[in-house]
């Protein structure tokens, strides 16, 4: 319920002041653009509420519940099981729902990361180009050569986790959103050094306070005996680096053409003219101007990851068995597929809606950015 | 010419041997050769059981000597424990005189520890098992996602290209498991003359295919593989409809139809060719999920089982087979780019 109220807010308001809202206000006027847009939303808004939309607690076993259809009333409650009960006896409703957040939280994340990498790297291989391009291409494609299953099965596996190799992958990973915003703000605020200062050591310690809990689990506030803010387990943190890593590549690729393409335009002559710094002509010159595609590849990517998400699920590799992860609830259901379709069914659909989602709007952007 | 193919083969050797080092230096990781013990020879040994197994295997040696081995570049070890066993890598049963080299310069893919056979054997058959399968989503798939996004991409914007093309954006969002899955359970439970439409599984179809238990594998893999191919197919097709020449056709009076297959196609086919190309390595993970989801047992089944069971030296021919795969694709999709597009000129 409270996912329809917002869902209605999000769209009146957006609706109303679509004029002032560029590029986002402009999606309203395509169908598919908005279809794409409202199922995103939904399933945002599904993640954000999901506390309050589950029946019931999606790791709780009610024996009496076992392969239930749907619609099944609980024992001595009112309640049902919307969508029955699986193979534990747990809720498969309230298991969508909170697996919507357990997608919502890695796919976005992994994206933004992969973004930071590949555009860290892609600038200077397309703005510099020569030997850093040769080196820099021959690692990407080393990465896109790979069949992604095969990566997976040789990084997400728990041996692998026990040698520390995800750690290491994450701690170079980690570091590239770091060196990205002090890049940043660095080549744009070098003349005005204390609006630098605050930028860049603001950067450096949230960053590398991230960055600690992130990748080596070591958050400062756990070492004072805190509850820490960044923290993630050694499973996710292995699935999360693996995501980043096969993604990576292909935004490298994707910045470096566009690096390469946006360098020959006559404003990026006048900048190096004006004696503007090579940072600074790539994040604030090139950049900008290479933001239409790299919004919609976002968009797309968002959708390739949560598939990719699912994949891991499906075979065995996901977050933790005890979780609602959609892939791996997928998996379970189709092994009794032929006797009970109700298990494998709508975790099958919610992903297929929330990747057709983010399909619809990539496509709605990339149509309406290229009306410009 | 020659030197573009020249410089591309040796930078896919390169690429080819990269690859294969980074695959060997992780399944031999220490807690991976650990597991490969304790399932080939005792789930209860101890810490020395296992280091004296491994030791014996030859597993011990430093990692870039037994990558040589594997390579065929030095010479295979041979070592004989306590109990006077002399153990080889290149000793076989029922091999009478050993050669000191066996590695992939010799022919020789190594020897699988999970099907107690040479890897060469192994991967062969499911790779024959798998390029059926392949064979027959080709057929179908190009085919139909030529046409629509040939039909699409005719008139832009019209009714025809806005329903077509949000059906293959749907199809792009449904992953192989999920239509895999929606599949199963709309057709397999449909019966039709007291027997089921189509089977859920395609075990049987290893020996004999029939369209009951080898439909439902070949339509998961189109369906993914359609979408893509049909966007990018509208797109260039759109592209070719508005450019010079077609409106001289137009105002000459050449018939529509006639505008559409002689002038467009061929100019529009050159961006989907490459596209078709660069499906393959994406066939390879939709193969593999697609095998496990019908429990076809090919090259996708193959590999699964392979990391499953840590079976080093057929991981690690798969991982060649499949990068072998990818670079001859996209050498492939460089290649026939140039032919096909004869304003673009290879310089190297």
């Amino acid at each position: 319920m409270p996912v329809w109220i917002a869902m209605v807010l999000t769209f009146a308001v957006s609706y109303f002041f679509r004029d002032r809202l560029g590029l986002y206000g402009r999606l309203f006027d395509t169908f598919t653009g908005s279809i794409g847009f409202a199922l995103v939303v939904f399933w945002l808004f599904t993640a954000i509420f999901a506390d309050q939309i589950i029946t019931f607690d999606p790791i709780d076993q009610l024996a009496g519940m076992r392969k239930k259809i749907p619609g099944t009333l609980v024992p001595d409650t009112l309640t049902a099981y919307l969508f029955g009960g699986d193979l534990l006896g747990r809720d498969i409703f309230s298991r969508m729902v909170m697996g919507s957040r357990t997608v919502l939280s890695i796919a976005p994340a992994a994206t933004i990361f992969a973004f930071m990498t590949g555009i860290t790297l892609g600038l200077p291989a397309g703005f510099y180009g020569k030997k850093l391009d040769t080196i820099l291409s021959f690692i990407a494609n080393l990465v896109l050569a790979f069949p992604v299953i095969l990566l997976f099965y040789l990084l997400v596996t728990p041996a692998v986790r026990s040698t520390g190799i995800p750690v290491i992958v994450a701690a170079v990973l980690f570091l590239f959103p770091i060196i990205f915003f002090v890049v940043l703000f660095q080549s744009r605020y070098y003349v005005q050094p204390r609006k630098r200062n605050v930028y860049v050591g603001l950067t450096l310690i949230l960053g590398f306070w991230a960055y600690s809990g992130l990748a080596f689990n070591q958050d400062p506030l756990q070492l004072l005996g805190l509850k820490p803010v960044f923290y993630m387990d050694s499973n996710l943190l292995n699935i999360f680096v693996s995501v980043v890593f096969v993604n990576s590549p292909t935004v490298f690729r994707i910045v470096r053409g566009l690096t390469m393409d946006i360098k020959t335009r006559d404003y990026v002559a006048a900048a190096q003219t004006r004696g503007e710094g090579a940072w600074f002509i790539m994040l604030w010159e090139i950049l900008p101007n290479a933001r239409g595609p790299l919004i919609v590849d976002f968009c797309l990517r968002i959708g390739y990851t949560t598939i990719l998400l699912g994949t891991l699920g499906f075979f065995g590799l996901g977050v933790s068995p005890e979780s609602p992860d959609w892939g791996m609830t997928i998996n379970e259901g189709r092994k009794l597929l032929a006797y009970f379709p109700h298990m494998a069914i709508p975790p099958a659909l919610a992903l297929l809606s929330l990747v057709l989602g983010l399909n619809l709007l990539g496509d709605g952007l990339r149509e309406q950015s290229l009306k410009d | 010419m020659w030197q573009f193919i020249c410089r591309r083969l040796g930078l896919m050797f390169l690429t080819a041997l990269s690859l294969t080092f980074i695959v060997f230096f992780l399944t031999n990781l220490q807690p991976n050769l650990e597991k490969l013990a304790k399932t080939e020879g005792n789930q209860r040994m101890s810490d020395t059981q296992v280091e004296s197994w491994l030791d014996d295997r030859g597993y011990n040696q430093p990692l870039l000597l037994r990558y040589g081995e594997w390579l065929g570049i030095v010479p295979g070890y041979v070592r004989t424990d306590e109990e006077g066993k002399t153990r080889g890598r290149c000793i076989r049963h029922g091999i009478k005189d050993t050669p000191s080299y066996c590695g992939l310069l010799q022919g020789s893919f190594g020897y699988s520890t999970t099907f107690d056979e040479p890897v060469g054997g192994v991967v062969s058959t499911r790779l024959g098992l798998t390029g059926i399968l392949m064979f027959w989503v080709m057929i179908v798939m190009v085919p139909m996602a030529l046409i629509i996004g040939i039909l699409a991409g005719i008139r832009e914007g019209s009714k025809t290209d806005r329903t077509l093309s949000t059906v293959a954006i749907g199809l792009t969002a449904t992953p192989e498991y999920i239509s895999g899955v929606i599949l199963s359970v709309i057709f397999a439970s449909t019966i039709v003359f007291g027997e089921r439409l189509l089977l859920p599984s395609s075990q049987t179809a290893m020996e004999n295919i029939t369209f009951s238990n080898f439909t439902l594998p070949v339509m998961t893999m189109v369906l993914y593989g359609m979408g893509y191919i049909a966007r990018m197919t509208r797109a260039s097709m759109a592209e070719v409809m508005t450019a010079q020449y077609i409106r001289t056709a137009r105002l000459k009076g050449v018939s529509f139809a006639n505008i559409v297959v002689k002038h467009a196609l061929r100019n529009a086919l050159i961006a989907p060719f490459t596209v078709i190309m660069l499906q393959f390595p994406w066939l390879l993970t939709g193969v593999v999920i697609v095998e496990t989801l019908f429990n076809y047992k090919g090259f996708g089944w193959l590999l699964v089982k392979a990391a499953d069971t840590n079976d080093i030296e057929l991981l690690l021919s798969c991982s060649v087979v499949a990068v072998v795969v990818v670079l001859v694709t996209q050498l492939i999709s460089d290649i026939g780019y140039v032919f096909l597009n004869p304003r673009i000129r290879v310089n190297s």
